[in-house]
This record gives C-alpha cells, structure tokens and sequence, in this order.
C-alpha cells in the first residue's frame, strides 16, 4: 500500500497546526504589548466564573433565541471535534473508522455527531437569517458595515460546508451505511449518490472536511470568531470586584500621598531609582494592560453590550462594541507594524485615541456598566474608556469645559457646584 | 415650620468621647441640591423616630470625588479621598450610611485600598435592617393600592448587586408594586452617571432621562420611586417634560416617612 496519502496528510496536518501555533505565539506577543496586571489570588472563584459563563454558557440565555441557537453550535461543535480525533488517526496511519472497533457504541457516538450536525446546520441557517434577512437592529449597526459582516457570514458558511461535508462523508461511506448503525441523518442523503463514484465522493468530502477545518483553525486569528477560544481566558482573568469599582491608579497614589505628608521633606534630594510614570490614562493600545488587550481580541462583535448602552440607544457615537472592535484593530496595526519592522515598534503617527476612537464617543458614556452587565463573556469596555479619559483629562487636560467647572469646584469647595464648605450643614435649618 | 431635626456632628459626639452607632454621610446633592436636600430631611426623620444613635461630619464633609474619578481626574480623585479618609478615621469611623449610591459605591468599594475600610451601606439598606430589628415600622396605609415603580439606580443596583432592599422597602408600603420591562440588572441609566449630570449630553436623538421616563410611563406608575438624588432629578426632569402632574418621583426614604406621616 501507498504511503503517499498519509504523507500527504501528515503535512498538511502539521503545516495546518504549525501556522496555528505561529498565529498564537503572534497572539500572545500582541497582548503582551500592554500593560501587566496582578490577578493573584480569587483563584477558585476566577475558575468558577470561567466555568459558569464561558463553559456553561450562564449569560447567553439572557436572549433566548441567539442563546439556545448558540448552545446547539457550541455543544455540536465541542462533541464533534471527538470525530476531528478519529479523521486525524485515520488519516496519520491509513486506518479506516479506527474507533469502530469499540463496537456497537461507535453507531451511538456516530449517530449523535450526526444528529449535532444537523442541529448545527439548521441553527447557523437560522443565524444567517437573522444576520441578513430579519435584520436584527445589534448586526446593523455603523461598526457592523464591511469586514466585520462579511467575516461573521463567513463564519456561517465554513460551518455550512464543514457539517455538509461530513454528512456527505458518512453517507457515501458504503460500509458504514451497510452496517446501519449510527446513520441517523446520512441514511437519508445516501439515496442521492446512487450510481456514482461512492468512493471517489466519500474520500474527497473527507478530506475536505478536515483541511476545512484547519483553514477554520488559521481563519479565527483574522476573525472575531477567536472568542471559541479566548472566552475561556476571558471569563477567568475578568473582574472579580465589583462592578462599580473603578481601579485606583498607583502611580497617582503615591504622588498624592508624597503631597498629603507632613513630614515630606520638599528639598530631599529625588530618589535616584524612583522612575516617573510614562503616561497616565491611556492613548495607545500600549498603555492599556493586558486583559483589556485580551478582551478585545475575544469580542465577537454580538453587539449585546451597544444595544443595552443608554448612550447608543439614545443617538449618540458611543458603542462599548465599536471601542472593543477598534481596540483590536489598532493593537493588530501594531503587531503588523512590528512584524514589518524587524520586531520594533516604529512610530506610526497614530494611535487608538482620536484615529480610532473619537473624544465624542467617550464623553458619551455614562459609566452605568449596562454594557460590562451584557457582556455574555466577561468584556469590559468602560475600563477602557475610563482610561482613555484619564489620559484626556490628566495629560491633555481636553475635559469638556463644564466638566473642568465641576473639577474646579471640587477642589476649591469641596462639591461639584460653587457651594462653600462651611455651608454644607445648612439644610438641617431651612 | 418651626420642624426640629436632631442633627449632631462628629465633632460633637468626639467632644463628649462617645461614638455614634452610625455616620450619616449626606453626600453634595443631599447638602446643597433643593431637591435632594428633602430627601435628606425625610432620612433623617426616619433615624430620628427610631431613635438612631448617628452622626453627620456637617462642614467636615467633602465630596468623595466620584465625578472626578469617572471623569478621568484621578488626581482630584485621591486628593479628595484620602482628605476624606483622614478625617473618618480620626474619628475612628466604622459604619457608614448614605443617601447616595454614587457616594455609598465610592467609600465602599475605592476608599478600601487608599486606606479607608468602613461598613457601607445604602440608606434603603440601613431603612430594611431598622424595619427587620423593629425599631421602625409603617402605620397607616397612605399609599395603600398606589401603583409604584422603581428605577435602579445604576450604582447601587449593576454597580454593587443592591436589587432588593428598595424594593422590600416598598412592599412595605401596601402599595401596588409594579416593574418596568428593563429592571434590575437591566435598568437603563437615568443619564446622569460618569459625570455626565454636569455636563450637556453629546449630540444624539434624544435625552436618556426621557428614554427612561417613557420606559416608566409605559407601566403606568402613580409614583416612580428612586433610590439616588441624581436619579431622582434625571427622572423628575423626565416627568416635567413628558408627564407633568400625573406623575411624582420620590425617593424610597421619602415614601417611608410620607407613610408615617412624618
């Protein structure tokens, strides 16, 4: 027997996973482009969310339709990667079904897969529907024009194609449909490849199928479909304070409590090693830390978070999807830019704020964590803004002018509004 | 009206070396805006008649510095803060009570790592645990069959998971309790969060407090009930301009007093 077909397979498999893990490692290298973060400590909780919310799916339910579609996708997609395993033996040590050889239960196991894939199909029509025809009013936002639509329906039609080809795989597979076991959905698609080259059809539906899948594998760095991966991380880095809870700068910290002390000797010499921040707030994708780099390349653009945003739902420019979209675009312009340089950022001329993000958008925000509340995979697009507002306020000083009265008051009376201090009693008597 | 509240101040209690059971932190609207301020008075009632041991830090108090933090200025953040800190932890402060959920989030949740660790509660949470010792209670049914809806306020509700209390509170009242469709953890802001209730809202088609009001009037309310002075504007401004007359916005604290005829 010729071995070339299991050569042949066996490069494609590891030039297939060798890109993967390229695309990773790139992946990796871009996150790590932010700011570290201490995320010590809450170990059994931050695991309990991943497995709550990324494994189990907790907050898709919240819209049932898009929920229960997506469980079907998500379980059949998990369940038949059990199949992926056999078709890469099969196709390593020219076997045939290798895991037959369990006996009646592989028809069991087979039959499920079929029925998951079927259910798979019907869902992702349902979802295409939904993305082009029922026009849901999240998929047809500003941000959604372009790229980010043609990638989701993209989406749709590799798993379109990879579970019609595996359907067809199974009912062109003589012996399979012979042994009548496990051919739940195929028996019925069988009858339609009559009198042609059954064998010719089965071995080309298979191997499609699994370079198919390895194209998706190498397709989800380009796409927003990573978060079947990221979401995992996602969920167990994400917050696990308080939603309310704004971080306090430390750098800011120790500059207030260095002026707040008595006993701070103004003349003492500057400390040799003290190194001052480089920036507060946020410009670039470079100043925001390594979680909001992760959440951005997890988002799938589902749009949960704009349409619950008080500010989109209202007119305004603000949408937590867009600031998480435009995240990812900036910081993959920045890793292309290194990778074109020698491993060396060179200065581009731009940056998130302002190329990206517009100072309106930010302003527009009420901080009301609707969107961080939506998020079906723990994404916080406030903690960006915040610190994109930071950086406007603290290092451009660009806060809207009735905001700076406010901040003026604050530090000159003690209340946003031109109140005296001493006044503050007053409502007891009148 | 010639109304005496009992308001003493730390600086009193401190002079006579005894500690309050609870300081009262008013908070800016609760000082200065006319609004707020009778919401305040109607809280301070409620403490009076059941006879809480609590203080007020009166001149002493500054403002927390959440709007400058939410909108970016985290200098005068922590500038305000750790000033505020020094002051309760001179006077050795435990437990706080506060009418605003802004302020409740502020000192609860980022005082902490700046030094500055109480018990913080919300007004409505601090009312539910006086009415479950009995040191409060409703007589008379002044709002018996009243139909009352409740706005979250984000900070109290999303910000820190504070979905019961107000509404256990009005469940007190005999009243006729109806949710809008976006509640609890899917109330939609009033708009005057992140600093945004001193400033113009960005160009857009509509104002987020008459979005709110609509979503409020849609369950037809006789009152809409609030938990926050900033809400408690947001939503009256609404009413003013959608619904004047038919409908009135008061704070869970004022609907508690009003029943006791306080």
């Amino acid at each position: 027997m010729s071995l070339l077909p299991n050569v042949i397979f066996a490069i494609i498999l590891f030039s297939g996973l060798g890109f993967f893990v390229r695309n990773v490692s790139k992946l990796k290298r871009n996150i790590y482009l932010g700011k570290e973060v201490d995320t010590s400590g809450n170990t059994k909780l931050r695991w309990s969310n991943m497995v709550k919310i990324a494994l189990g799916q907790g907050k898709m339910i919240r819209r049932p339709i898009a929920g229960i579609l997506h469980i079907v996708v998500y379980v059949g997609f998990v369940i038949i990667n059990i199949e992926v395993l056999e078709i890469v033996i099969d196709g390593l040590f020219g076997t045939h079904r290798i895991f037959s050889v369990i006996g009646p239960f592989y028809g069991v196991l087979i039959g499920t897969f079929e029925m998951l894939a079927a259910l798979v199909f019907i869902s992702v029509i349902v979802f295409w529907f939904r993305r082009n025809i029922v026009n849901v009013q999240r998929f047809m936002k500003s941000e959604m024009k372009g790229w980010p639509k043609l990638d989701g329906n993209l989406i749709l039609y590799f798993e379109i194609v990879l579970m019609a080809l595996f359907i067809t795989m199974n009912a062109t597979d003589v012996e399979f449909q012979s042994s009548n076991s496990g051919n739940i959905i195929s028996q019925f698609f069988a009858p339609m490849f009559e009198g042609t080259n059954v064998t010719l059809i089965e071995r080309i539906a298979w191997w499609m199928h699994i370079v198919g899948i390895l194209i998706f594998l190498n397709y989800l760095y380009y796409s927003k479909h990573l978060h079947i991966l990221l979401a995992f991380p996602n969920t167990y880095y994400g917050s696990v304070n308080p939603k309310g809870q704004l971080d306090n700068l430390e750098a800011v910290t120790k500059e207030v409590k260095l002026m707040m002390d008595p006993d701070a000797n103004p003349y003492a010499a500057v400390d040799e090693d003290a190194v001052a921040p480089d920036k507060f707030g946020a410009s670039d994708v470079q100043d925001l830390n390594r979680i909001q780099l992760l959440n951005a390349y997890t988002c799938t653009e589902c749009g949960r978070c704009t349409s619950e945003c008080p500010a989109n739902q209202t007119g305004k420019k603000l949408s937590p999807r867009k600031i998480m979209m435009d995240t990812r675009d900036r910081l993959v312009e920045v890793g292309n830019n290194i990778d074109a340089n020698n491993g060396e950022f060179k200065l581009d001329g731009k940056q998130l704020l302002g190329d990206y993000i517009t100072n309106e958008e930010l302003w527009a925000c009420t901080s009301c964590n609707a969107c961080v509340e939506a998020c079906p995979i723990s994404i916080d697009p406030l903690s960006i803004i915040l610190e994109m507002r930071r950086y406007l306020v603290m290092e451009q000083s660009a806060a809207p002018m009735e905001l700076n009265n406010m901040m003026s008051n604050i530090e000159n009376n003690g209340a946003p509004w031109p109140y005296n201090q001493m006044d503050r009693l007053n409502w007891k008597n009148n | 009206m010639s109304e005496v509240l009992k308001v003493p101040t730390m600086a009193e209690f401190s002079a006579t070396d005894k500690q309050p059971e609870v300081l009262f932190w008013v908070g800016c609207a609760g000082s200065f805006d006319d609004r707020a301020r009778k919401i305040t008075k109607a809280f301070v009632r409620l403490l009076n008649k059941a006879e809480v041991d609590f203080a007020v830090l009166g001149t002493e108090e500054s403002c927390t510095g959440d709007p400058a933090k939410r909108a970016g200025n985290e200098f005068l953040f922590q500038m305000q803060a750790v000033t505020n800190i020094e002051v309760l932890n001179s006077y050795d402060v435990k437990k706080i009570v506060t009418a605003c959920p802004h302020c409740f989030n502020t000192l609860k949740n980022e005082y902490p790592t700046l030094g500055g660790d109480y018990e913080v509660m919300h007004h409505t949470q601090f009312l539910k645990s006086l009415f479950d010792e009995g040191r409060l209670t409703i007589e008379g049914g002044k709002f018996k069959g009243k139909r009352i809806t409740f706005h979250d306020p984000c900070y109290l509700g999303r910000a820190n998971d504070v979905y019961e209390a107000p509404r256990d509170l009005i469940k007190k009242l005999d009243a006729e309790f109806v949710e809008m469709k976006n509640c609890r953890k899917k109330g939609l802001c009033c708009g005057a969060g992140g600093a945004q209730m001193f400033k113009d809202a960005e160009k857009g088609d509509k104002e987020i407090n008459i979005e709110r009001t609509e979503q409020a009037m849609a369950v037809k309310p006789e009152i809409i009930a609030a938990g926050c002075p900033f809400c408690n504007t947001m939503m009256t401004d609404g009413v003013k301009n959608k619904a004047e007359g038919q409908i009135e916005v008061m704070d869970v604290a004022e609907l508690i007093a009003n029943a006791n005829d306080l």
